[in-house]
């Protein structure tokens, strides 16, 4: 029972962690005031990149790199459609992540069947070997132990610098912020370059730590949970961190007990992150629409 | 969320020539051509032989243009799916999950009700099909209509649990014991095929989709309830306080949406495979709603982006073939028509 329980919360955090990235990926950018529906697509064009810069060069950290540069990159082509070229933020996400499925299925399919070591786990010394919590704290790789600080990063920067103060609102209302002599387009952008490394980050883990395989669409529409879990975080990055691990227990559950043989059927297992993301938006949805940005997926026009 | 951005199927379409129209598509299309051959080329493919294939494996021959039509009605009945939900500004990303759950729907009228007569199995499992997509679609439309989830989301969520009951069924209870290592269904009785037409694999589902089509437009352009989703669409706060019903409006027209997204779902299972598998579609549903974007809720528009995104999509299994590269780097080209037509002034609405 006990290996259970530990391979449930070790399989949380490990499901959970791609699923983080990507949910901070897009509140930075709805923050300033954009709607990614694209996510998936950055994902996987992270997942792409960093799986084969791996299989290529034999080094994880250079994988990991380069999935955070593609996201980066994707995101920024996003920005050009809806910042530069104010088109619907919609329709343009769904765009990119078409591009993103297309793109890295071509970029990943002479790396099908290979196999690479990815990133191992950083064991810490003496914690590691403790019973129970050495497992179950003290034995992952190191995208995982970086999500939190990364998650609290995000939230200081967010709600404690200057830039955050301004990219806030961008977010809230954009008006206001040309006004007080800053550039929403410029603000936009950076933060749309931030959540795509993010974004490819979350990939990379997902096809670096976690599968060490290329599958074609391996994210699966993770990208879209992590939209649904902008709105359960209430557009927070620390409850991000909660909502994560929640989901990726819902993940990691669904895991355990195909593993164990439990006697239902894998496919309904699967569907469990989906509906939790549905039910937890019908719960929430309703009540806390106010966290919203203000000007979340509006356009902004200029002042002429 | 509920209020992000404005989704397709505004007028801006109309009151321009078509002949303007028609090349100022032709050259967004062509700017499309040559990005995507770009790309090919990055990736070390031949741009020329994957143009040539495509075009002499579909407009090149009779039977080439007949499997463009085949493609063409569950595309066509996708985008009318989308078309129909967006006149009120209601993003239906769902047409995936609701082909799927229509699919699924017939198929167990046809497995069950094998013995019918063909004239009273069909009506029957269109009916079926057009239920299991309109309901599916309706669980977004309800969820909507309270305000407690944006249909955007909820509706591409739901595709993938579409896609998983689907599985469940195929994989589990359904599964033909015949077919000892294959996941699918028992073959549908004769009598539950669509019939088709001249020895190609164009069937009854043209019918279904050009009805669906021309209904749309009379819907849109003719009746006192387009009118009033104009109203709706234009603006909700004084539709409401003039009595319009806008949650009915809502949920009415995603499930029909939906159900026509369910009757494609039908149509591809009953006639193109004769029984239920998975990867029954290449994403019909995605691409419809980007049918229905590029055509701005015009119908006719609806028609010949129909007929554009059907040739791309059967040129998805022609370069898997000849320059051995996945069917879904037709993605690409898709979003590449789409970010030309996003980009180009006014793409925002």
């Amino acid at each position: 029972m006990e290996s259970i329980l530990i391979g449930l919360l070790v399989g949380s955090v490990h499901s959970g962690t791609p699923l983080l990235y990507a949910t901070l990926s897009e509140v930075i950018s709805e923050r300033a005031g954009i709607v990614n529906l694209g996510l998936e697509g950055v994902m996987l064009m992270g997942a792409a990149a960093g799986f084969a810069t791996t299989a290529l060069t034999g080094n994880a950290a250079l994988g990991v790199l380069a999935a955070a540069l593609a996201g980066g990159l994707f995101n920024l082509f996003f920005g050009f459609l809806v910042i530069t070229r104010r088109a619907n933020q919609l329709a343009s996400g769904l765009a990119m992540m078409f591009c993103g499925v297309g793109l890295s299925a071509l970029l990943g399919v002479s790396f099908v069947g290979s196999k690479i070591n990815g990133l191992d786990e950083v064991r810490i010394p003496l914690l590691s070997d403790l019973p129970f919590a050495g497992p179950m704290f003290f034995n992952y790789d190191i995208l995982v132990y970086l999500a939190g600080p990364i998650a609290v990063l995000v939230w200081w920067v967010l709600f404690s610098t200057r830039w955050g103060l301004s990219l806030r609102t961008v977010g809230e209302n954009p008006t206001a912020a040309f006004a007080a002599g800053k550039n929403p387009y410029f603000l936009q952008y950076q933060a749309l370059f931030i959540a795509g490394m993010l974004g490819g980050i979350a990939g990379a883990h997902l096809s670096i730590a976690l599968a060490k395989t290329w599958q074609e669409w391996m994210t699966a529409g993770r990208g879209f949970i992590a939209v649904a879990l902008v709105i359960f975080s209430k557009w927070h990055p620390l409850w991000a961190v909660f909502g994560s691990l929640l989901f990726g227990g819902a993940i990691a559950l669904q895991l355990q007990m195909q593993a164990m043989g439990v006697p239902i059927s894998p496919f309904l297992l699967d569907m469990l992150p989906y509906l939790l993301s549905l039910g937890v938006l019908a719960v929430w949805g309703g009540a806390r629409r106010f966290a919203a940005p203000g000007s979340l997926g509006r356009v902004f026009q200029g002042t002429e | 969320m509920a209020e992000a951005g404005k989704p397709a199927g505004s007028f801006s379409a109309e009151g321009h020539g078509w002949a303007a129209g028609l090349i100022r598509f032709g050259g967004l299309f062509g700017i499309a051509l040559a990005a995507f051959a770009l790309v090919l080329l990055v990736f070390g493919k031949n741009p020329i032989k994957a143009y040539a294939d495509i075009f002499s494996n579909t407009l090149g021959s009779a039977y080439g243009f007949s499997e463009v039509l085949v493609k063409m009605i569950p595309l066509t009945l996708a985008a009318v799916a989308a078309a129909l939900p967006a006149r009120i500004w209601l993003i239906n990303v769902g047409g995936e999950g609701q082909f799927h759950m229509g699919a699924l729907f017939a198929a167990w009228g046809a497995l069950n009700f094998a013995s019918l007569p063909a004239w009273l199995l069909i009506p029957w499992i269109s009916f079926l099909g057009f239920l299991g997509g309109g309901l599916w679609a309706l669980i977004s439309g309800f969820l909507r209509a309270r305000g407690w989830v944006s249909e955007t989301i909820s509706t591409l969520l739901l595709n993938y649990v579409a896609i998983l009951v689907l599985s469940f069924f195929i994989f589990g209870p359904w599964k033909d014991p015949e077919s000892a290592n294959y996941p699918q269904s028992a073959p549908f009785a004769d009598a539950a095929i669509l019939p088709s037409f001249f020895g190609t694999r164009v069937h009854l589902g043209l019918i279904y989709a050009l009805v669906a089509l021309v209904f749309f437009h009379l819907f849109i352009s003719r009746t006192r309830w387009g009118l009033e989703m104009r109203a709706v669409g234009a603006n909700a706060e004084a539709a409401r306080r003039n009595g319009i019903p806008i949650g009915r409006y809502i949920m009415a027209l995603m499930f029909i949406g939906g159900g026509l997204a369910g009757l494609a779902g039908m149509a591809e299972v009953s006639a193109i495979h004769g029984q239920l598998r998975p990867s029954i579609s290449p994403g019909y549903g995605y691409i419809g709603f980007l049918i229905s974007w590029m055509a701005m809720g015009n119908a006719a528009g609806i028609l010949a982006a129909a007929f554009l995104l059907a040739i791309i999509t059967a040129g998805g299994d022609i370069l898997q073939m000849t320059l051995r590269i996945p069917g879904s780097v037709v993605n690409i080209l898709m979003a590449i028509i789409l970010f030309v037509i996003l980009a180009r002034k006014g793409g925002g609405r």
